[in-house]
């Protein structure tokens, strides 16, 4: 039995200090019993001879200095068992639905090891989503990290939640299981993603960890990692392949600035901690493959930018560290496009490995290139045109103008149940492509051209 | 051990611990608590000494022993270092994988070079020889050169003995007379530059087969470059293109707090490539230090010092080394975050005010030398900078900028365009250019500095006239003006995007470079004759070669496609009266 100490010597915002204390171990798990009789959860992020510095996942509220304070000699761990899919479970993993308590086959530590880069296997298969700006321009494939960036108002729920219904690798039948991970939602939001996956039927291949808006903000600390140790069990355990799906980034950041801020660290930029960058990538980097196995992490974190900044340190720390970034455009989005996904500023830097010659098709690079190059005149002479007008253009760039409008009005926009093949994705492009002079299209081998230019193929 | 003393932990934050009842030297290796994690000692404070463990430090608790080393953080240095992929504290990954599985936990030691492989030694000194440290003598195949073995820096006198056969690192292969025995495998402390005999002036440029890098912003042989840029604008595809293809004998790189799946990439992409120029595999020169963003804050700190250090190494055995690492901002953050929980007091942005410093002392490790085996090696440093907010004007790059000689500007605006490599051409510069011309003049032709001069020129032409198309459209300027245009987009669209993914255009070889933009260089030409014989622009622009020009760099014949397509030019101008 754990000795329960009574030396609290000080507390402030979301950290307790404890005096006089026998070692305590650096991360251990820390639990404080209120004068109320309720128990708190925490962690241990100073330890010393003299003092121990513990941060309160469920907030300090309520906690006085003669509160209890007991220290249970291990880390953070997380009860994992098969029978969690389908479950609904807190942002600190206790159970929220009505169903029975989870039976845990293995206790895993919630701050993950780092996968041996030597034991990664290269991501390469091409997950289908259906969207077109996704999978023709920025593609997803399985292991990969690709956040949404977003903004407040944008439709980023409707994009994550097209994705995790649609997205399938080609040839197989087996379907993602979801985690879903919410951080500091509103229970709308919340709500909207649940009903969404109650319809589909994607629930019963989902486990969904909730921290809801007014749900204490440490806790949010704890949710991600609780939802990638699941996510690793499922994956490397059970062979499983996962699409995380977390939300929202901003929330969890804020939280992490709290905590600096409490411990009145010296911050790098605005307010938030220097270590920012290596706490995201700890999260972040447990997306991927590990060679002989047979499950996969594939991770959709969404965030939205403050201010629409992308240069803000949360999106910016974020960009550093994924396989790219759906960026969302308020500008489409006012146009009433959906999905709102700006292309130009939007990549997959794993795209280069899952598409091509018996992934996708031959001439996807080649088409895409094209498509963003092309998209990009026609943009910059949108700027021109509100100078000197549609008439002071030459007849070449009236086509580029042209042909930005009918890309995000063709390419881009579609339902939010349409679920489009990536051959029908890459012919819409070429068809897009016929309406600029061949000789425009410098980014195509001259072969690729004449078999796919749909004026010149044979028929 | 000898030297070993025991002390006990009074304090665990993070990576920092505090200990007490030791007295080491600062930098002096310390295994810390019941797991033996190794850290290394960065501060000495009273009787208090501060260590950054580079392994997770969960659970560790005061009173548990902490065990002096007394030897600083070193590397070993022998046969086997080709090839290999290591942490940033040398541990090799394959062995960690053996040993724990497919993550990385703690307290598991395995030494940089393999101990039981037999390397086949041939001594190239005899018996009586007078041999100074540093000294070469003998060599072994390795990867895909001759490692030179090299004596210990601070060891001479004469060879008592010394025979050829096949023996493992730590056998001795001969002995002084003094006694000392000679092995193929020696350490050395990372933190400390390997000593050399003489700086030399670059003069040699590093080859890189990337155009603009090569024919605008050239590096040289023993140089310093940083390529800053946002987030996704190139860094770390120019960095692997450089390590793909860069004329040094011998590419270390380092993955300092970056991706998995980047290293993943370069694992399973290098063994399947060849040298361009001894068409032997890319691995046998390669050394990879894969120290990822979620492995340890201070392994990563370490990192960029193993890999210098082994560069420097084989620098003295008188190669051509150069040294990718991506990212130096993540090796400067992880300097911010140790600092940070020393309570040092902050510069800029939280970083230590030490920064500057430790970038210079790092960038000065490079360089063209003459070494002390009486050779002469050099180390090119390519760092990436990793701005925060893509703004140049934070501390890393700027400190960065008063180092290095060549500046490679990534620009998100060119990217968003997929304008590969996003290498921003008119705010990038190489202070090499004026050193280099030399070569070029005598190895690639005559006139390579009018032909890059002319490049320049017309790029930095378009940017002015740019602006006064913003305002009033390309239309209302004069024909020549418009030209100016047309051909800088040649220049841009043709030259200067070169596809990294694509088989052919990935490696451009000099001689190849010159073709092209000599190419270039006549159309305008030509062009110019032809506006001035009143042909209209529309007519030249839309002439076959032109579009032809472009498509060239695709095909695998290009060499031969090149000087059909300028006779054809010469044909069709000549058509338009030229
Ligand atoms: N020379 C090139 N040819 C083709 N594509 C390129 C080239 N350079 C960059 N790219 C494209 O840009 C993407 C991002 O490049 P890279 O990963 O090198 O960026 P980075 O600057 O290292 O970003 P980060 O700082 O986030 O690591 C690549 O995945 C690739 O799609
Ligand atoms: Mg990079």
């Amino acid at each position: 039995m754990a000795k329960e100490y009574h030396t609290i010597s000080q507390i402030a915002g979301p950290l307790v200090f404890v005096e006089k204390t026998e070692p305590v171990g650096y991360g251990e798990l820390v639990m404080i019993s209120l004068p109320d009789g309720s128990t708190k959860r925490g962690q241990v992020l100073d330890t010393s001879d003299e003092i121990v510095v513990i941060q309160v996942f469920e907030g300090t509220g309520g906690i006085d200095k003669a509160s209890g304070v007991k220290f249970l000699g291990e880390t953070v761990k997380m009860p994992v068992s098969k029978d969690m899919l389908g479950r609904i479970l807190s942002g600190s993993g206790e159970p929220l639905d009505k169903g029975p308590p989870i039976i845990p086959e293995k206790r895993l530590e919630i701050i993950g090891a780092a996968i041996n880069p030597w034991a990664r296997d290269n991501p390469q298969e091409f997950i289908q989503t259906g969207v077109s700006s996704i999978d023709g321009m920025n593609t997803l494939v399985r292991g990969q990290k690709l956040p949404i960036f977003s903004g407040s108002g944008l439709p980023h729920n409707d994009i994550a939640l097209q994705i995790a219904r649609q997205a399938k690798v080609l040839g197989e039948k087996e379907e993602f299981a979801v985690v879903f991970g919410a951080m500091g939602i509103t229970s709308e939001e919340a709500q909207y993603f649940m009903k969404d996956f109650e319809r589909t039927g994607a629930l019963k291949r989902a486990v969904v960890f909730l921290n809801l808006a007014d749900d204490p903000a440490i806790e949010r600390l704890l949710t991600p990692r609780l939802a990638l140790t699941t996510a690793e069990y499922l994956a490397f355990d059970l062979n499983t392949h996962v699409l995380v799906i977390w939300t929202d980034i901003t929330n969890y950041c804020e939280a992490l600035r709290q905590i600096g801020a409490a411990r009145e660290e010296v911050p790098a930029r605005r307010g938030y901690p220097g270590y920012m960058y290596t706490d995201l990538a700890s999260m972040y980097e447990r997306a991927g493959r590990i060679k002989g196995k047979k499950g996969s992490i594939t991770q959709f974190p969404i965030l939205s930018m403050p201010g629409d900044d992308i240069t803000h340190p949360i999106p910016d720390l974020t960009g550093y560290i994924t396989e790219g970034q759906i960026v969302a455009s308020r500008e489409l989005h006012r146009k009433g496009i959906f999905p709102p996904v700006a292309v130009e500023r939007s990549l997959s830097r794993l795209m280069g490995q899952g598409i091509g010659p018996g992934r996708t098709r031959e001439d996807h690079r080649a088409v895409s290139d094209q498509l963003y190059a092309a998209y990009a005149e026609g943009r910059d002479l949108r700027g021109l045109v509100a100078i000197v007008g549609k008439e002071a253009l030459s007849e070449r760039d009236r086509k580029f103008l042209d042909f930005a409008d009918s890309f995000e009005d063709r390419f881009v926009r579609q339902d939010k149940d349409e679920d489009r093949t990536i051959e029908q994705t890459l012919d819409l492009g070429w068809e897009l492509l016929s309406s600029l002079p061949v000789d425009s299209l410098t980014k195509i081998d001259r072969k690729i051209v004449e078999k796919y230019h749909p004026s010149m193929k044979k028929k | 051990m000898a030297g070993q003393t025991k002390g006990k932990i009074s304090r665990v934050a993070g990576p920092v611990v505090t200990a007490e009842g030791i007295s080491p030297r600062m930098y002096d290796v310390v295994l810390v608590g019941d797991l033996k994690l190794m850290g290394e000692v960065i501060k000495l404070v009273g009787d208090k000494v501060v260590i950054q463990v580079y392994e997770d430090t969960s659970g560790i608790r005061p009173g548990e022993e902490v065990v002096d080393t007394g030897a600083p953080l070193q590397v070993e240095l022998g046969p086997g270092l080709l090839s290999s992929v290591y942490d940033g504290v040398q541990r090799p990954l394959p062995i960690l994988r053996d040993k724990q599985g497919d993550f990385v936990s703690r307290g598991v030691a395995a030494p940089g070079l393999a101990r039981t492989t037999k390397w086949k030694f041939t001594p190239t000194v005899k018996k009586g020889a007078e041999v100074q440290g540093g000294a070469i003598v003998g060599e072994v195949p390795e990867g895909n050169i001759v490692h030179k073995v090299l004596l210990p820096i601070n060891v001479k006198g004469k060879v008592k003995s010394i025979q050829e056969g096949q023996f493992t690192v730590e056998e001795p292969v001969g002995e002084l007379e003094n006694g000392q025995k000679i092995s193929m495998m020696q350490t050395w402390p990372v933190r400390q530059p390997r000593p050399y005999v003489d700086k030399l002036l670059p003069d040699i440029p590093l080859v890189t087969g990337q155009r603009v890098l090569d024919m605008l912003f050239p590096l040289a042989k023993g140089g310093t470059a940083a390529i800053p840029g946002g987030f996704g604008t190139g860094k770390t595809v120019t960095s692997q293109q450089l390590s793909k293809w860069s004329d040094a004998k011998i590419v270390v790189y380092v993955g300092c707090g970056e991706r998995g799946n980047e290293m993943t990439e370069v694992l399973t992409t290098f063994p399947e490539l060849e040298d361009p120029k001894t068409g032997l595999p890319l691995m046998g020169r390669t050394v990879l230090i894969a120290n990822t963003s979620n492995m340890p804050v201070a392994a990563r700190e370490a990192s960029v010092y193993t890999g210098i250090t082994i560069a420097e190494y084989y620098r003295d055995m008188g190669y051509d080394v150069s040294l990718m690492a991506d990212s130096t901002s993540r090796w400067a953050e992880a300097m911010r975050e140790i600092s940070s929980r020393l309570e040092e007091m902050p510069g800029e942005e939280g970083y230590p005010a030490y920064l500057a410093s430790r970038l210079s002392e790092f960038y000065g490790r490079c360089g063209r030398v003459k070494t002390h085996s009486g050779t002469t090696g050099s180390i090119s440093v390519i760092g990436a900078v990793s701005p925060s907010g893509g703004d140049f004007s934070e501390p890393v790059t700027q400190n960065t900028l008063r180092i290095v000689k060549v500046f490679w500007a990534l620009d998100s605006k060119l990217r968003e365009r997929r304008h590969f490599p996003a290498i921003n051409w008119l705010t990038s510069y190489s202070l090499y250019s004026p050193i280099l011309e030399d070569w070029y003049r005598q190895n690639v032709a005559e006139d390579w500095n009018a032909v890059r001069l002319w490049a320049m020129e017309t790029l930095q032409k378009e940017s002015e006239l740019q602006e006064i198309v913003q305002l009033v459209g390309s239309d209302a300027l004069p024909e020549e003006q418009r030209l100016t245009l047309e051909v800088a987009r040649m220049i841009r669209e043709f030259f200067l995007q070169q596809s990294a993914y694509h088989p052919v255009d990935t490696y451009s070889p000099l001689k190849r470079q010159y073709e092209y933009m000599s190419a270039i260089k006549k159309f305008s030409e030509h062009a110019k004759k032809a506006i001035s014989l009143e042909v209209p622009l529309e007519k030249v622009v839309s002439l076959p070669c032109r579009a032809d020009l472009g498509k060239l760099k695709f095909e695998e014949t290009i060499d031969e496609g090149m000087k059909t397509v300028v006779a054809a030019m010469e044909k069709q101008f000549a058509g338009l009266g030229v």
